[in-house]
């Protein structure tokens, strides 16, 4: 048979499924007339109606709606474009003095310059040095013990009261005393960079790691597996992609530490660059050094987001 | 004699407050024995499961396996759950060759033995895919096949189609029954739904609820080599009935607005 689906009943023609129809109807209408149907409810005022949603005018305005590509990728270039536009405008003007605010051009000239006498480079390294030390440093101290605290509940016990007061101290108070303890060098700005990262990374790790759901847990121990394993072969490897991400969100924070403690004392790195450019009032080498720092960072958490897609591919 | 439950009871304390889940269950479960557990939720049907699996210890009774104490997980009782808790990282195969790993059998032995619970479970063209990638039901076959490669003397399910939607659900049933068939395994199996437990069980056992306790205990006596058809036979209707009159007069405790009206 072809055509839209009927209702089942033993009609065929067209008058009789009209008179089934009508029957239905009456059937209904008596039931509602003996009070079966509908009448539990009290008698309240009737609800006022709302307006069903209206169309958006736009794919712009409507909350979680996909966009095309092109208009993606036109959004992310206006991004970086807009400001520089408003800027180029505000230094071309002439509105801003160019010792408070150089043009692009300008910045971009001081920063070519940076680079062709290799003293950018040597800055980059020694700042991206004491990131790595530092960094990897924190991460060797937190992913142990976060594990250890999301794993064991006398670990959390234990070093979940402290650690959750030690990050509130801001790791940027501590570079006095490190000055006394460990001098202006290297070692005072690695511990800094430690110091700040440290325990947000052992909470973020833990709290990952507590996230393993037990049934996974408890499912290894039925197919025969250890604790030693349970840790090694579900906790870890369930944990990862969420570990990799504490990282990102802390090589941030580490990156931003780094430039601080430089400014403050070092015998050099971008920071350190910055605070003697600032003495000449060389604007222009500011903002060419805060474009190094910005995008140096961009390619540090391009970097991990990478390796996080690559490891945490089944994840939903 | 496989598995054997002696005056069993167990008490949960949330805030302070005690309350019996299981109290004094006695159950014989024989070699090859397929029983399946049925009863209303908070009749401590979980709870069994998870003390015949060692993941908790009873307050009271014992538990034993060919005789010996029951102190702890292990692979001679596997087990699944209803959402499955398969390894997310991992490719199907190597979700069901997990155990394998652990007793440290090679590759080529491990690959022999994974390949043919991935052909009894119907896995074998989704061997390389990710759990995320599978349907209900494939989801619930990889627990199984994972739980049996281990070749647990026990094969623990916990509802494990109560998730599933009917089709697939009674896709599953007639493959668990190939597999018990199949393999010989002893079967416990807990569900909620009585039509599935007198189609799977040799035999059913009913548990009360508040403090779950052991109501009833009834022999199937369907053929062995039952199929879908046989739902729809008198015999199997009038014991499927019989039972949910059971579950439901041991249900009878919870008071609620349907049971009052009735």
């Amino acid at each position: 048979m072809t055509g839209p689906i009927q209702r089942t009943t033993s009609a065929s023609t067209a008058d009789e499924r009209a008179a089934v129809e009508l029957e239905a109807e009456d059937r209904l209408a008596e039931e509602h007339e003996a009070g079966h149907v509908g009448k539990a409810r009290p008698d309240w005022a009737p609800l006022p109606r709302r307006a069903g949603l209206k169309p958006t005018a736009s794919p712009l305005l409507s909350l979680r709606t996909p966009i095309s590509p092109r208009l993606k990728w036109l959004l992310g270039v206006l991004s970086f474009l807009v400001p520089l536009v408003v800027w180029s405008a505000l230094a071309v003007s002439g509105w801003v003095d160019s010792t408070f605010l150089p043009s692009p051009g300008a910045v971009l000239k001081a920063g070519l310059d940076m680079a062709g006498t290799g003293e950018l480079f040597t800055d980059l390294w020694a700042t991206l040095q004491r990131v790595l030390y530092g960094f990897a440093l924190a991460i060797a101290v937190s992913v142990p013990l976060g594990i250890a605290m999301g794993s064991y509940t006398a670990g959390q016990a234990f070093f979940e009261p402290l650690i959750g007061l030690l990050r509130y101290l801001p790791a940027t108070a501590f570079v006095p005393l490190l000055m006394i303890w460990l001098g202006v060098d290297e070692p005072s700005k690695i511990a800094i960079l430690f110091i700040g990262t440290v325990f947000y990374n052992t909470l973020m790790t833990a709290d990952v790691v507590r996230a393993v759901p037990n049934s996974l847990i408890d499912v290894s121990y039925t197919l025969g597996a250890r604790r030693g394993e349970v840790l090694r072969k579900i906790i870890v490897p369930h944990a990862l992609p969420g570990m990799i991400d504490a990282v990102r969100v802390n090589a941030a924070a580490a990156w931003n530490l780094v430039v601080v403690a430089e400014l403050l004392a070092a015998p050099s790195g971008l920071g350190k660059r910055i605070s003697l450019s600032q003495r000449f009032l060389a604007t222009d080498k500011i903002f060419a050094l805060l474009v190094v720092i910005g995008l140096a960072g961009l390619t540090i958490d391009i970097l991990l987001r990478i390796t996080r897609e690559r490891v945490g591919k089944w994840t939903a | 004699m496989t598995l054997e439950l002696r005056g069993v009871a167990m008490d949960y304390t949330v805030r302070g407050k005690v309350t019996r889940a299981l109290d004094g269950v006695d159950l014989e479960v024989l070699r090859g024995e397929f029983v399946c557990v049925v009863g209303a939720s908070g009749s401590g049907k979980s709870t069994l499961l998870s003390l015949v699996a060692g993941l908790t210890k009873p307050t009271e009774g014992g538990i034993f396996l060919e005789g010996a104490p029951v102190t702890g997980p292990g692979p001679d009782r596997g087990l699944v759950f209803q959402a499955g808790a398969l390894y997310p990282w991992r490719s199907v195969e190597r979700n069901v060759s997990f155990g394998l790993e652990l007793l440290g059998l090679d590759a080529a032995e491990r690959a022999r033995r994974v390949d043919w619970y991935l052909e009894e479970t119907g896995l074998a063209a989704v061997r390389k895919s990710l759990p995320k990638q599978l349907s209900g039901g494939q989801k619930q076959r990889v627990a199984i096949a994972r739980a049996l490669a281990c070749e647990p003397e026990v094969l623990l399910l916990d509802e494990p189609f109560g998730a599933l939607d009917v089709q697939t659900k009674e896709d599953m049933q007639v493959l668990i029954r190939q597999i018990w068939a199949d393999t010989g395994t002893t079967v416990l199996m807990v569900t909620h739904d009585v039509e599935e437990a007198v189609f799977l069980g040799g035999r059913v056992v009913v548990l009360a609820s508040d403090p779950g306790r052991i109501a009833a205990d009834v022999e199937v006596g369907l053929p062995a080599g039952r199929d879908l058809a046989v739902k729809r036979e008198p015999e199997f209707l009038a014991l499927r009935a019989r039972i949910e009159d059971l579950v439901r007069e041991q249900h009878r405790g919870h008071v609620s607005r349907v049971s009052a009206v009735e």
